[in-house]
């Protein structure tokens, strides 16, 4: 960005850092708020997808004849509907081929055929009249067993990326990467302890409470409407226009409102079936998907396997950090993260030595989608596990250990690029002087803390902002709101404006009103969209200036803008009365016609983010059963612009990762099926198991943003594995490498460590 | 699919017999409803016995307490005397999903549903109650630990409908309690469950005891062993030894998705001798 963007440390804020109430709340809390199934069309069908029940199989035919047949069905489609426009492009066919299984069904769940009819009685009898003829495939769902050479081979024309030479046998291997620098060998030969540990974490899924929805109505003439719940509902025209091989100005996509999505909604499911059912029933088709679907056919996380090798001097200085990250992806290649866990493992440090290996692997699972700093919570599990064993090997306290070797200004990173102005540091220090540091623990109960990184993105955003007579605001905005981004989006733009929080109303427009917007991911929108609408409103003051200047009969540059009002720039500019933004917007009509405001560019500048969690347990030794009984979260979020919800996603995303430390998991069967596609099950943390979660905001403006805003969203979900994990080893004196640390897990651990009279590794 | 409400036990028999296709008891629907939703039934009849007069009335006669098969859970906590006198089997009942569950759900529906993990089955064969059942051929009553066959299978036949479930009176220095394991703290399904049932005599001693166990075996099961070892005692530390040995020794569990086979061998014995020692406080005893 231009330097003149650099945040104005002396600048005094009447709205931002203020908590008003969120705009979509009436709406959220009473049901009028309308989520994905909400949509309806005229004459509209019900959509069913059939799938897989085999975790691997050739699929030698599909008979839909007597489905087709069936009275009240209007269309049946199969591979055989989505003939192959992707030219080249092997993520695109990737994304096809998950939504809609060709050669092969390549997971439990994977969708293999789909049917529109009037009726859902009428719709799940015809996927039963639907005849698949499956070659069952042996098939495999543990990263390290697929990674053996004798694992079944999903994909025998992939040949492993980013290794010299190149394997000339097909594996499961997709892609090796490297990151570090310096020499680790002669790292670990200047140490004095080493230790080496193996971790390992099971797959967890985004778990929102909205299930994937989606309406098409797709015309005769090729032309499309979608309303969907979605992260990104350009991406989605873009993706789905692609694969029907329409234009993508003839697909018009609305996003409805998000009942959650943590990264699982930026890709596509069901959105493309249903514009093909609907192409081919010529009536809209409307996909609903059931719990049980969305737990075995979209995007879980990755499963992991991890090797961690740290050393340190005598006095706590890392001379080494070597890690070695294999991440399942799922059927397809380049869908794990395990590129952003190898980048992140390391990056809370200080380095001279460090490697950072990560292995994207395939196996017979759904295909891995983003989920909340996608790679970096497991990653951070295994690295944050050995430095807590390395600072008590020390006799050190922790948080000096992790203070003496954190990343500073300068600092080259582990991945590569050297910081500018970073919070780690400060989270630190603000941990240790933090109340709940010094509280005393009760029986069975032990502390934890880890500290966390995340990258934070930027990315294209497009914004309108327009100005009705009466004065009051309208902004159209493309980046979906997951996290209350409208309100902050609103905020911003009263803030530039010098006007009131409710004169301004955020619209999140579809694709057809505005240009493209990258999906909300990465926590960019209200850094790269809230700077969009930032510079869209310094647009608007531009034009609304300038009919102030045309009304005194005086020069553009001689007025200025000040809080509301336009303003003679000085003396000499001549004598007049200012003009509120009502007056402006009430003449408009007079004195040239509508006035908005536009920006649209790609941001950069995001500046990464820091947390450090503080982390309480309490151990019911003989049930293994776990309680978290406080837990403080400390982040810096460069520029809090509603501070509730900074606050809210520090919270949700240590709510995440206690699920995903304590209880959730994937669990398969012998048979590659999924046993627990369910919320009964799949055990995401209720209320009642949670303490208040405790957060403290620090500010350390990023100089990339006009107020120094930070993305927020992602980080608080990387430390809480390895916070929990160190608190349990310290409530239970047994360490913990495999997630989750589920009751029987624990138990286990601690019956082990008594049998053997010794503290060993569970 | 029809739906019926019939005001009487004998009309909804008969219309329950003489359904040729799939027919259902609709209670609190906490189950039916589920199973109806993803698909796992697709029932022709489906009788609601939330009409039928007397369904939802708790009556206190001379032999104990009856309950009818459509009183809900919250029914169940807010009757000052049957919490009273059976605190276990209430919390047990109370235990059921959450506040809205708890609205509907019903323990005849829980008894029938005939779940292994069923929360207030193992709470009501400690308490020794018994189901009185109304079918096409008339009245029977029998130990509610003879309903469950395996997981999802009665002993019902067609047409037979749970009309009331009947604790016994108590004896005084009587208590019972009921326990649960889950990983989370609610809207959970139990990975192991314990229901204890004692009366002591003036001086602390056990003189009866009953011990169930859930979701350690296909069915509830009723462990005479554990009853035995705490029955003489005053649940000295060896006593609970004994007790807590007898329950593991009594599962036969599976390892599943909830919890494996020595996790639910251990725990039971752990939460057997938590719930005695809230029995016995219950019942007076120190
Ligand atoms: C969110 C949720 C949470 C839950 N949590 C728990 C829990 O913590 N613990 C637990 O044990 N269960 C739990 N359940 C399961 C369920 O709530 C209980 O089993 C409940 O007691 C069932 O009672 P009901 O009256 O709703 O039964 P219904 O659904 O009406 O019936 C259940 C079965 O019993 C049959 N039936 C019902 N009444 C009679 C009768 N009088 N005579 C003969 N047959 C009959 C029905 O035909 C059906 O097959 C939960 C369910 C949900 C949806």
């Amino acid at each position: 960005m231009p330097l003149d963007n650099a945040p104005d440390s002396k600048r005094k804020y009447n709205v931002v850092g203020t908590r008003p109430l969120r705009p979509d709340g009436i709406d959220k809390v009473t049901g009028r708020a309308k989520f994905g199934a909400d949509a309806t069309a005229p004459g509209q069908l019900v959509g069913r997808i059939l799938r897989s029940p085999h975790a691997h199989a050739k699929i030698r035919s599909i008979d839909t004849s007597k489905a087709e047949k069936l009275a009240g069905v209007k269309a049946v489609i199969t591979r055989d509907d989505f003939p192959d426009h992707t030219d080249g492009d092997s993520g695109l066919y990737d994304t096809m081929y998950n939504i809609m299984a060709r050669e092969k069904a390549l997971y439990e769940g994977h969708a293999v055929a789909a049917v529109a009819a009037t009726t859902p009685a009428i719709a799940r009898q015809a996927l039963k009249l639907i005849k698949v003829d499956y070659e069952v495939l042996p098939h495999v769902t543990d990263v390290d067993d697929a990674m053996k050479s004798n694992a079944p081979v999903l994909n025998n024309k992939m040949f492993t990326d980013g290794v010299d030479p190149k394997p000339k046998k097909a594996s499961n291997v997709a892609r090796r990467f490297e990151f570090g620098h310096g020499d680790v060998e002669a790292g670990f030969k200047r140490a004095d302890i080493i230790v080496e540990r193996s971790f390992k974490t099971e797959a967890t899924h985004q778990g929102y409470i909205e299930p994937h929805a989606a309406l098409a109505s797709m015309s005769p003439d090729g032309s499309a409407e979608l309303w969907c719940c979605t992260q990104g509902h350009y991406m989605v025209r873009d993706v789905c226009a692609r694969i029907l091989g329409i234009d993508i100005s003839r697909l018009r996509v609305t996003q409805s409102e998000i009942g959650g999505g943590f990264g699982g909604k930026t890709t596509v499911f069901i959105e493309p079936v249903a514009l093909a059912l609907s192409r081919k029933a010529n009536r809209p088709v409307k996909v609903v998907m059931t719990r049980d679907e969305v737990f075995k056919a979209t995007g879980p996380t990755s499963a992991t396997s991890m090797d961690i090798k740290i050393g340190v001097t005598k006095d706590g200085l890392i001379t080494a950090a070597d890690g070695t990250f294999r991440y399942t992806g799922g059927p397809f290649a380049g869908c794990s993260p395990a590129e952003f866990g190898a980048m992140s493992a390391f990056a809370q440090f200080h380095l001279d030595n460090v490697r950072a290996i990560g292995y994207d692997v395939l196996c017979n699972r759904p295909k891995t989608i983003s989920y909340r700093a996608p790679g970096a919570p497991m990653a951070n599990f295994a690295v944050e596990s050995v430095i807590e064993e390395l600072a008590h090997k020390l006799g050190m306290a922790p948080i000096d250990f992790r203070i003496k070797n954190a990343a500073r200004e300068g600092t080259r990173s582990s991945y590569g690029p050297v910081y500018g102005q970073i919070g780690l540091g400060a989270t630190l220090e603000a941990a240790k002087n933090h109340p709940h540091f010094k509280a005393p623990l009760g029986p069975n109960q032990g502390r934890g803390m880890a500290a966390g990184f995340w990258f934070n993105f930027g990315g294209q955003s497009c914004v309108s902002l327009n100005i009705p007579i009466d004065g009051t605001i309208t902004v159209s905005v493309g980046s979906p709101d997951i996290g209350g981004s409208r309100a902050s989006m609103c905020m911003m733009v009263a803030e530039e404006l010098g006007i009131g929080y409710d004169q301004v109303r955020a619209i999140i427009a579809d694709t057809s009103s505005l240009g493209h917007n990258d999906v909300t991911d990465g926590s960019r929108t209200t850094f790269a969209t809230g700077m969009a609408c930032i510079l869209a409103a310094r647009d608007a003051i531009k034009k609304l200036c300038a009919r102030a200047a045309a009304t005194w009969g005086i020069p553009e540059d001689a007025v200025t803008w000040e809080k509301g009002y336009a303003k003679p720039a000085g003396a000499n500019a001549g004598n007049f009365q200012p003009l509120s933004l009502k007056e402006i917007a009430a003449a408009s009509p007079g004195t040239g016609g509508p006035i908005a405001g536009h920006h649209e560019y790609s941001a950069d500048g995001a500046g990464v983010s820091f947390a450090t969690h503080i982390c309480d347990i309490e151990i019911d030794q003989e049930t293994g059963a776990s309680k978290i009984v406080r837990y403080t979260v400390i982040q810096d979020a460069g520029k809090a612009v509603h501070p509730s919800y900074v606050e809210g996603q520090f919270q949700g995303g240590a709510v995440q990762g206690i699920g995903w430390a304590l209880n959730e998991e994937y669990i398969y069967g012998k048979d590659g099926r999924l046993q627990n596609a369910g919320f009964l099950d799949y055990r995401i943390p209720v209320c009642s198991d949670l303490p208040m979660i405790d957060t403290m905001i620090l500010e350390i403006p990023n100089p990339g943003h006009p107020y120094g805003v930070r993305g927020v969203g992602e980080t608080s979900i990387v430390p809480p594995l390895a916070a929990i994990a160190n608190a349990v080893a310290a409530a239970t004196g047994v360490r913990f490498t495999q997630l989750p640390m589920s009751p029987p897990r624990i138990l286990k651990g601690i019956e082990d460590a008594k049998a053997s009279g010794a503290k060993k590794a569970a | 699919m029809r739906y019926e409400r019939p005001t009487t036990l004998k009309a909804a028999a008969q219309m329950l017999a003489k359904e040729k296709g799939q027919a259902f008891i609709l209670a609190g629907g906490t189950d039916l409803l589920v199973r109806l939703r993803t698909g796992f039934i697709e029932p022709d009849l489906i009788v609601d016995i939330k009409g039928i007069n007397g369904s939802k009335a708790i009556q206190k006669t001379a032999t104990g307490f009856k309950i009818g098969a459509a009183v809900s859970g919250a029914e169940l906590g807010e009757h000052a005397a049957l919490k009273k006198a059976w605190p276990g089997v209430v919390e047990a009942a109370n235990l059921i999903g959450s506040k809205q569950v708890q609205g509907r759900c019903t323990m005849s529906g829980n008894l029938c549903n005939a779940s292994p993990a069923a929360d207030s089955v193992p709470a009501l064969v400690a308490a020794a109650a018994k189901a009185v059942i109304v079918g096409p051929k008339g009245k029977r009553t029998v130990a509610v630990e003879e309903i469950p066959v395996g997981p999802g299978k009665t002993s019902l036949k067609k047409g037979e409908i749970i009309e009331s479930i009947v604790l016994p009176k108590r004896p005084p220095k009587s208590g019972d309690a009921y326990l649960r394991f889950i990983p989370r703290t609610e809207m959970d399904i139990a990975v192991v469950g314990v229901g204890v049932n004692v009366t002591l005599d003036g001086k602390g001693i056990v003189t009866k005891a009953r011990v169930a166990l859930g979701a350690v075996a296909p069915t509830v099961r009723l462990v005479p062993a554990a009853a035995k070892a705490l029955i003489g005692t005053k649940m000295d530390k060896a006593a609970l030894d004994a007790m807590a040995a007898a329950c593991s020794a009594a599962c036969s569990p599976i390892d599943d998705k909830r919890g494996t086979r020595d996790f639910r061998i251990k725990v039971a014995g752990v939460l057997a001798r938590r719930a005695a020692l809230i029995a016995r406080k219950r019942a007076g005893g120190k």
